[in-house]
């Protein structure tokens, strides 16, 4: 059956909410999904509301980390995630250095003492429930499931730092690079993302929405995968896609990685002259997918053996 | 041949066909074979040769592995609840998989987490045996067993959840519970040598298990060498216990429900149990992995869940038949 | 020629001495009793004699590798262990595991001694039976059948006849005499003085540990020793029937 859970199910393969360690990525949880997903609505409305632009504010998500690293002004961003200092998961790992970490507890954050809290729709809400209830503004954004998002959520960012002009400005700037990069490609090779656990992403994802543009066609979502989702070994093989995108391996082991060495993998990934890697890049709806979408033009035009 | 061999071949046969010919790709089984033994190099045949294979090949060997190994330790503890998973021996091998997996040794050399696992399952099993004693009844030995099995338990969701690995936590339920979702013939190829000693190992000790019916004394007097007798029986069930576990995490009960059902068919002889035991167990296994395939084919549903279903109600009526016998 | 020679054996378990210096020589044909109080080394001095603990001195079994003792002295332990509900007869055939070849496939001579055995245990009847279901005494009686089966020159007991009714108690003594009649011997441990007494052809009294008589039953049982060892007094006395022995009073 394949869920209409919308944005939220984007949200498993991050790893800002992997880390968090929470195994909770079954059913249930994108059933909370849709829950979230209309909380934020109401959410995303509050940045009117604030007067006078923040000037200690916390980020516990990695992709509100990375906007408000973009967009914030110096000194303005007191604290990010410490998953944004993880190369693997944050495109802006230095950046995030300079900063303070946080872990996303409820406790921590409140001793930072922040006048505007930043996370995603889907992390912890009990966090953001108990920052609320203590009196600390908290500000949610929905993960982005296109490429349109990624432009909303600059703006929101902006928004919500009180820096409109700047979030502009970058909004602008990505619109400009994607125009120029997005591929007007007759003939579309075709790909599946296939990350840990087999899991795949259609269409209806930020992902999904970066590996078309890139020129690609996703064959998950022409076998019915449109959203996030398990896709067996055995699908896989029957779509049988020009190329296998995986993502990066963690470091220690686990069988839910070792899907992406299986021979049926290996083997679709073999027949193609180029195999690319979802990295930190594809993870958050920031200017930095142009990258996910200039390397993987790149790995199209290596598959297609021409040069334009 | 006996007829009960006999019929527990073609039971395995049919049941590995079956196997071969269920899954999420839904093709005709005239297509699947040929798929499979024509082999035209299109993705059905990367299918049935890369995914279904290995997968049937890994179910018939684990399950042989664990059925063998149940009737070995029954006969030798001469304890019809003695199994590798109820007392700790596939828990622990599961911890020296997981611990050669997660310090980096198994990616350094590819039999390093077979012989992780293998070290883990001798560890688990002598001290099980250390604690029940040679001729430990029903309680010290279940005692014993829920000792090791959760102390093994408690270590591996350790180990995984301080891995750097992010989905590693979430592999606890795979190693206490298995599964053959995803397996290839790498996992074959890791699990087949030491499980080929084992079970070679465990076919020798057929003579000393029927003797051992009457008690160490008796066997030792009728030309049992007992310490040679326990110490094969203690390496081979590691060995094919220790391999199993290693590529498809600790399996339950197939140790307990097999030789339980076998036992009558053989005239109870412990010699005769192990062979039929293998062979049930491969049928047991097979049977266990059709079904978590047929219930939630997207899902992977663990083994365990599957085989605990049917042997934790026999081992409740063991347990009630025994309370008035010996425990 | 002698089937059975101990000299000196001694074990200590622990630290304590269970047994000193014992030295014993069975040859053919006999049907030897070996009778002492609870404690006195009676099982401890037959399982060293097999080789089953550590001892100090010599054992002509021990001698031998182990598969070759099993062929010269079998064994019946006091626990009548039966682990599994094999059948009789199976379980009988058990006594022919040291005569079989490789593969383990019984002989139709190894099915005649099993024939032989259970016929003289009277276990025909119930030869299909499962041995672990069957009463006290007919699980003696098939154990006692499985080392028969053993077709050993010598064969060693640990109180047989313990738990037998009167009738398989006087049988099973009857078919050890037998044996020892047709030249092999048996070396028995029993309680049952007036049973050793009447159908023994020798006995061999323990102590503490260590050997006090050895000899036929009339010259060991005599009323200093009984008075010593067993701290009893008895009336013992040939008559027309046999030889009767009957144990009186406690002295102690």
């Amino acid at each position: 059956m394949p869920h209409r859970a919308g944005p939220c199910i984007l949200a498993f393969p991050r790893a800002s909410d992997r880390r968090r360690g929470s195994g909770r990525r079954s059913g249930a949880a994108r059933l909370a999904c849709a829950a979230l997903a209309a909380l934020a609505a109401l959410g995303a409305l509050t940045p009117a509301a604030l007067a006078d632009a923040p000037d200690r504010v916390v980020s516990m998500n990695l992709c509100t980390d990375q906007l408000a690293m973009l967009i914030a002004d110096d000194g303005q961003l007191h604290s990010v995630s410490h998953v944004a200092l993880d190369p693997r998961a944050s495109a802006m790992a230095d950046e995030a250095a300079r900063h303070r970490i946080n872990h996303g507890r409820a406790e921590e954050v409140y001793l930072m003492q922040p006048d505007l809290v930043l996370t995603s729709t889907l992390s912890a809400r009990h966090t953001t429930a108990m920052l609320r209830r203590l009196g600390i503004p908290v500000i949610t954004l929905a993960p982005a499931n296109s490429l349109e998002d990624v432009h909303d959520r600059i703006l929101e960012m902006g928004a919500a730092l009180g820096r409109e002009d700047r979030a502009r400005a970058i909004a602008a700037a990505f619109d400009e690079d994607l125009a120029r990069l997005r591929a007007t490609a007759t003939t579309r090779p075709s790909a599946v993302l296939y990350y840990a656990n087999g899991y795949t992403l259609g269409d209806q994802t930020l992902a999904g929405q970066i590996l078309l543009a890139a020129g690609f066609s996703n064959a998950a979502s022409a076998a019915g995968y449109e959203t996030g989702m398990r896709m067996p070994l055995e699908v896989l093989a029957m779509t049988a896609p020009d190329t296998v995108v995986t993502s990066r391996r963690y470091p220690g082991a686990s069988r839910a990685e070792d899907i992406m060495d299986h021979p049926v993998v290996q083997a679709l990934r073999h027949s193609s002259t180029a195999a690319a890697i979802a990295d930190h890049d594809w993870l958050c709806g920031t200017p930095h997918v142009l990258r996910a979408i200039e390397s993987l033009v790149r790995t199209r035009r290596a598959l297609q053996g021409d040069g334009s | 041949m006996s007829r009960l061999a006999i019929g527990l071949c073609l039971l395995v046969i049919a049941l590995f066909a079956a196997s071969l010919l269920i899954g999420p790709a839904g093709t005709g089984p005239g297509e699947s074979l040929a798929a499979l033994f024509a082999g035209d190099g299109g993705p059905l045949t990367l299918v049935m040769r890369e995914i279904r294979l290995p997968r049937a090949i890994l179910a018939l060997m684990i399950g042989a592995s664990l059925g063998l190994a149940g009737a070995a330790m029954q006969g030798y503890l001469r304890n019809p609840l003695a199994e590798p998973g109820l007392i700790g021996v596939s828990g622990s091998a599961a911890l020296g998989a997981v611990l050669s997996l997660q310090t980096g040794l198994a990616a350094a050399f590819a039999l390093a987490l077979p012989l992780s696992a293998l070290l883990g399952a001798l560890i688990g099993m002598g001290l099980v045996m250390a604690l029940a004693g040679p001729r430990g009844g029903s309680l010290t030995l279940i005692l014993a067993g829920i000792a090791v099995s959760a102390l093994a338990a408690a270590l591996t969701s350790l180990v995984l959840n301080l891995s750097p690995n992010p989905f590693a936590a979430n592999e606890i339920v795979f190693w206490m519970m298995g599964s053959l979702a995803d397996r290839s013939f790498t996992h074959v190829l890791l699990a087949l040598p030491l499980m080929a000693l084992g079970a070679l190992l465990l076919a020798l000790v057929g003579r000393g298990l029927d003797a051992l019916t009457l008690g160490e004394d008796a066997a030792g007097a009728m030309g049992i060498d007992m310490r040679r007798l326990r110490l094969t029986i203690v390496t081979g069930t590691a060995c094919v216990v220790g391999a199993g576990t290693a590529v498809a995490g600790a399996i339950g009960f197939v140790g307990l429900v097999v030789p339980h059902v076998l036992r009558p068919l053989v005239g109870a002889r412990p010699s005769r149990l192990l062979w039929a035991s293998a062979l049930g167990g491969a049928a047991m296994l097979l049977a266990a992995d059709i079904a978590v395939r047929v219930i939630l084919p997207a899902r992977d549903l663990k083994l365990g869940v599957v085989t605990a279903l049917v042997g934790a109600p026999l081992f409740l009526h063991l347990i009630l038949k025994l309370r008035t016998e010996r425990i | 020629m002698s089937l059975l020679t101990l000299s000196n054996l001694s074990v200590t378990l622990r630290t304590r001495a269970v047994l000193r210096d014992v030295s014993l020589d069975i040859g053919e044909g006999e049907f030897v009793g070996l009778i002492g109080p609870n404690g006195a080394g009676k099982t401890t001095l037959m399982r060293a004699a097999l080789g089953l603990l550590p001892f100090s001195g010599e054992s002509s079994l021990t001698a031998l590798p182990q598969h070759e003792r099993a062929r010269i002295a079998a064994w019946m332990p006091q626990s009548r262990e039966i682990a599994w509900p094999i059948s009789v007869e199976t379980l009988v055939l058990l006594g022919r595991i040291p005569h079989l070849g490789a593969f383990g496939d019984p002989s139709p001579e190894d099915r005649a001694r099993v024939d032989a055995a259970l016929d003289w245990m009277g276990l025909d009847a119930m030869r299909h039976r499962a041995a672990s279901r069957l009463s006290g005494g007919e699980q003696a009686r098939a154990l006692i059948a499985r080392a028969l089966a053993q077709d050993t020159p010598l064969l060693m007991a640990d109180e047989p006849i313990a738990g037998l009714d009167p009738a398989h108690q006087i049988s099973t003594m009857r078919t050890f005499a037998q044996l020892a009649e047709a030249g092999k011997s048996a070396l028995v441990s029993l309680h049952d003085l007036g049973m050793a007494a009447r159908h023994c052809t020798r006995l061999v009294m323990l102590s503490e540990g260590r050997l006090v008589a050895d000899g036929p039953p009339a010259e060991v049982l005599t009323p200093e020793r009984l008075a010593d060892v067993f701290a009893i007094t008895a009336w013992y006395q040939h008559t027309d029937q046999g030889t009767v022995y009957q144990p009186l009073e406690v002295l102690r």
